[in-house]
């Protein structure tokens, strides 16, 4: 599924300048636009008992399955609201796809590397370990998605 | 096939031109079929070796030599058609009688065959033959053709006619024209018989059938989807089509299956030249024997297990098989025998490797295990044998007492489990210590698409695979007679006279429970050898699934064995049932089980490590009584204790169940009303077909520890205190509870310190009374249930005394003393007999010939006794011993 090119590492995601954008309870994320597969509505999801927290369950992408990582638990942040579908936004990884429950999908945006800014020290240290840096947009900040370390923190909690 | 070569060396494609993509699709050819006809050499000349004068097999072995020679010459291989020419040119005189064949011409030509491997290996990586010239080789080769010359010579005066050396030195300075010209003709007609068979095959590239694999994964799947769509819609047209999608995809399922599969030969080709070159090296003679050859495998199986084979092969032959000599002085044959067998059984393939050799033995195993710190003296001691054995299978673990040049190569034992785990598979080890090793590999037919059992549990699905299922089991709720038990708090459910554990799904996942069914489902699952029931809600049915992967962030979790897509498109989950069986404890509480049955019965007990239950009962807030003695824990509502004579009944499976209440024994006078509670908490002891039950105020717990008497008691019905969880408890004096209270029993009980007492008696609750006792005094007990035990743990272990019940062998009593006095040196041991003053009363008053002393089993201060008496005056005159027999 994935190929070389779209595995990117932190330095060439500061290259890159096109991002797609998610919002997680009231944060604005942005992760590097190579290593999005495809957006979803909200899929019907197994739930996988003893797994951890922040798995969300599984879905069937094509005949693929798939792990959903919600990311308000990732991030510490309260559930979502009863009713409010969260939105699958599927990662390409090195072991198969990988989808991430975000609240809500925005644009792509292409962004000047040099609003790019290493993420504030203060940040709820929840967030920070998953966040490569800040870009400073007219109106707001978008924080910038470590999917690796993400992933692999996921994995780690058991 | 046959390449019919232009003449040697000269070739149209030589020139120093660098060779060009034609000639690397031809190189890459020549490669694929070398390789091919080089696998099947090995096996040839092993073969050969055998039948010497098996002129086909011969043939066939010249001509694939010649094959490469002459394909390398059009190639410009000069350094392989140098050492296969030579190679030839003494195959082509052994073939024609020139020559005998002995093994050191075999083994110059198995050598060729690895030169030539290893240019092959040069050409595929570089395109060129590489930097060894393989001079040596060559020359030995060259010496080997001279010398058979020379013996030709040396025969010709007395054979006229055949042509002396002058004819063949020639043939053998130059033997392309001669014999290449000889031999092309003759293939080209065995070439035109296999071109048909060559017609019907093709080679196809493994890559493609992985992905033709695949795609019948997902056609599988969508073929599911389908069935499930026509199941809810009544559409004959569609009802028809689906129905012969589900056929057709179940055949191209099937075929497409099969193309994967290859026969297990395909790995065991090349052992007989492996076990050949170790018999070589090792100076041993090995005779191998291989059955179920053509029996098949998917191929991702077959790479999988190809290296665990070898070694455990090597490993045969070099630890397993005695030399020569060895084995002549045991009697054995010279030649050690090696079995490879395969065959089907129950959708599994079995590999056995076994041989006749030295085996393992287990007190070495025991003793190994013990130096390297796997295990603790007394851990060692509860082992079984079989568990012993499978110790080798541990990382860093080797018995060899010497490593050898051909051992310590390639994968260790470990690996090898590892490696047939990996793929689910199973490996078992059994050995007979003089008579030789059987190791066991249990090895699935395919991974990708398994036949599953669909089940719910907390509203989801899961499956389960079929190779672990046993039977279903459903247990409607109103059958009162058949139902979940708790032994301990551990659900039991009794299968066919046997407790099989139970666990719960909804449990072990953490689910919420879903609603109460009128039934109960059992699963009755299998994992390495153990069983378990697994409670589940309900069961739908058994489907072919596809097993996919777990992502990575899940892969930790060892109760999932992957994930599958079910007929309605949604993800189910595959449960892993070894660790299902892990997680819910049910596995590892059999091997406690087992053990404290099997094993911890007839072993010493070093620690003295006792499973006690605590209660509570008037103003003792802390009792206990070893776990073992009890049978089950029961409630029964106050209103049904009834009265028989002074005592108190109450009526239980169809029998009258003695009560005593502890607080009447225990804590008469203190005078408070035990019938304030609704309900009696009463622990049933239970021995054959008595039972009695002893009435206290509430259960508290189980604790495991080791018991230590802090301080004796003096107080009735009480053995004395210990620590137990911490805290201070008293230990009940079943025995004394059980005479007070006037209840006609057993009997038993005695006293001294640090005896090794073996206590043989049938009844299990016999044995863990008078051990109990013997167990507080301090000393430490064995169990046999029975003479054969007895006679095991003696042979195994020093004695002090013996106490015997009399009942112990169906022939009589006599039959014990009879095996005792069979070695000089138990007869030095003292045996009591155990009387039950119940059935033989007249017993205890004349005591059978050669027992020192008959004591009563209920009186255990007796008991204690006795044994203190025998120990201490323990090292009897052996005469005096013999003298005791013989007066009685």
């Amino acid at each position: 599924m994935s190929n070389g090119n779209t595995a990117t590492t932190g330095a060439e995601s500061q290259a890159s300048s096109q991002f797609s954008t998610f919002f997680v309870d009231s944060l604005f994320f942005g992760v590097d636009v190579l290593r999005v597969q495809e957006v979803l509505l909200f899929q019907h999801m197994t739930r996988v008992p003893l797994a951890p927290h922040v798995i969300e369950g599984l879905i069937n992408l094509r005949g693929q399955i798939v792990t959903a990582i919600d990311m308000r638990r990732l991030l510490k942040l309260p559930d979502r609201a009863d009713g409010q579908a969260p939105m699958n936004m599927v990662l390409r990884t090195e072991d198969g796809p990988v989808s991430l429950l975000v609240d809500e999908i925005g644009d792509v945006v292409d962004l000047d590397p040099s609003s790019f800014e290493r993420p504030p020290q203060n940040l709820e240290p929840a967030a920070r370990e998953f966040i490569r840096g800040v870009y400073k947009l007219k109106d707001r900040l978008l924080l910038v998605l470590d999917s690796d370390r993400a992933l692999a923190d996921s994995a780690a909690v058991n | 096939m046959c390449v019919v070569c232009p003449g040697a060396g000269e070739s149209p494609y030589l020139d120093g031109e660098s060779k060009d993509m034609q000639d690397q699709e031809v190189i890459r050819e020549f490669i694929v079929e070398s390789y091919e006809n080089l696998s099947r050499l090995d096996q040839e000349l092993v073969e050969l070796e055998q039948r010497p004068k098996d002129r086909e097999l011969l043939t066939s072995i010249f001509r694939t030599i010649h094959t490469i020679k002459g394909t390398c010459g059009f190639l410009a291989f000069s350094t392989l058609e140098k050492i296969t020419h030579q190679a030839e040119s003494l195959l082509s005189r052994l073939r024609d009688g020139q020559c005998e064949l002995d093994s050191h011409i075999v083994t110059l030509i198995l050598e060729t065959v690895d030169a030539t491997r290893k240019i092959l290996a040069a050409i595929e990586a570089t395109n060129e033959e590489g930097p060894d010239r393989f001079e040596d080789l060559t020359e030995r080769l060259r010496a080997a053709v001279s010398a058979s010359d020379a013996e030709k010579s040396d025969r010709s005066p007395s054979e006229p006619g055949m042509g002396g050396s002058p004819v063949t030195a020639p043939e053998a300075e130059n033997s392309e024209g001669a014999s290449a010209g000889v031999e092309a003709a003759k293939p080209e007609t065995d070439a035109t018989k296999s071109s048909a068979i060559a017609d019907a095959n093709i080679r196809v590239g493994v890559g493609l059938l992985d992905n033709l694999m695949d795609l019948v994964g997902e056609l599988v799947l969508a073929r599911n989807q389908i069935l499930q769509f026509n199941s809810e819609r009544e559409d004959p047209a569609l009802n028809a089509t689906a129905q012969r999608l589900n056929l057709i995809t179940s055949e191209l399922q099937e075929g497409v299956m099969k193309t994967r599969m290859q026969p297990i030969g395909v790995i065991w080709n090349k052992l007989p030249r492996v076990v050949r070159d170790m018999a070589q090296a090792l100076g041993k003679q090995i005779q191998l024997e291989m059955d179920g050859a053509e029996t098949e495998l998917d191929r991702t199986i077959i790479e999988a297990i190809k290296d665990p084979l070898v070694h455990l092969v090597r490993n045969s032959c070099d630890h397993g098989i005695e030399p020569p000599d060895a084995r002549t002085s045991l009697g054995k044959p010279t030649a050690g025998k090696l079995l490879l067998r395969a065959y089907h059984e129950g959708g599994q393939v079995n590999i056995e490797i076994s041989d006749d050799g030295a085996g393992i033995d287990v007190a070495t195993v025991r003793r190994k295990a013990i130096e390297k710190g796997m295990l603790r003296p007394e851990q060692a001691e509860k082992l079984s044998d079989r568990e012993t054995l499978n110790l080798v299978f541990q990382p860093g673990f080797s018995t060899a007492q010497k490593v050898t040049t051909v051992s310590g190569r390639g994968v260790g034992m470990d690996v090898v489990k590892s490696h047939i785990e990996k793929i689910g598979g199973i490996v078992d080890i059994a050995s007979q210590s003089g008579e030789g090793t059987a190791v066991k590999l249990k090895i699935p037919l395919t991974l990708a698409i398994i036949p599953g059992l669909v089940i719910t549990s907390g509203g989801e699905r899961f499956v389960i695979p079929q190779v672990s299922l046993l039977e279903l089991i459903r247990l409607e709720s109103d059958s009162s007679e058949k139902r979940i038990e708790h032994v301990h708090g551990t659900p039991v459910y009794r299968r066919r006279g046997t407790l099989l554990p139970i666990a719960y799904l909804n449990n072990v996942l953490g689910l919420t429970s879903g609603a109460q069914a009128d039934a109960t489902n059992i699963i009755v699952l299998q994992a390495e050898d153990r069983q378990f029931g697994l409670v589940v809600d309900g069961i739908n049915d058994t489907q072919e699934i596809v097993v996919k992967p777990l992502s990575k962030q899940l892969k930790g979790l060892s109760i999932y064995a992957g994930a599958t897509i079910m007929g309605d498109g949604r993800v189910a989950l595959i449960l892993d049932v070894l660790g299902i069986g892990q997680r819910s404890g049910v596995l590892s509480e059999i091997r406690e089980q087992s053990r404290t049955a099997a094993e911890q019965r007839t072993e010493f007990l070093a620690e003295r490590k006792q499973r006690m239950l605590l209660f509570r009962t008037g103003s003792f807030q802390r009792l206990a009584v070893p776990l073992s003695l009890v049978s089950r824990l029961e409630e029964f509502p106050q209103d049904s204790i009834e009265k028989a004579g002074d005592s108190q009944v109450v009526q239980y499976r169809g029998h009258i169940l003695p009560l005593i209440p502890l607080r009447d024994v225990l804590c008469a006078g203190e005078g408070i009303d035990p019938s304030a509670a609704p309900h009696l908490q009463v622990v049933v002891f239970h021995d054959g077909e008595r039972s009695v039950g002893i009435v206290v105020d509430q259960i508290l717990d189980v604790v495991e520890e080791a018991i230590e008497i802090k301080e004796k008691s003096s107080r009735k019905g009480l053995l004395g205190s210990a620590v137990l969880g911490g805290r201070v408890t008293d230990i009940l004096d079943l025995n004394s509870i059980l005479r007070s209270s006037g209840a006609s029993w057993f009997k038993g009980r005695g006293s001294d310190a640090g005896k090794r007492v073996l206590v043989a008696a049938r009844s299990p609750f016999l044995r863990g009374l008078v051990r109990c006792s013997l167990d507080m005094e301090g000393h430490r007990v064995a169990e046999a249930g029975d003479l054969d035990e007895t006679i095991r743990i003696l042979e195994r272990q020093a004695v002090d005394v013996v106490l015997a019940d009399l009942d112990l062998s169906p022939k009589g009593s006599g039959e014990l003393i009879a095996a005792l006095r069979a070695k000089q040196e138990w007869r030095k041991i003292p045996i009591l007999g155990l009387t039950n003053l119940d059935g033989r009363a007249t017993a205890a008053s004349a005591p059978a010939p050669g027992y020192r002393e008959l004591v009563d089993i209920s009186d255990s201060e007796a008991v204690l006794e006795s044994v203190a008496r025998m120990s201490s005056n323990a090292p009897i005159p052996n005469d005096a011993a013999e003298l005791a027999c013989q007066e009685r």
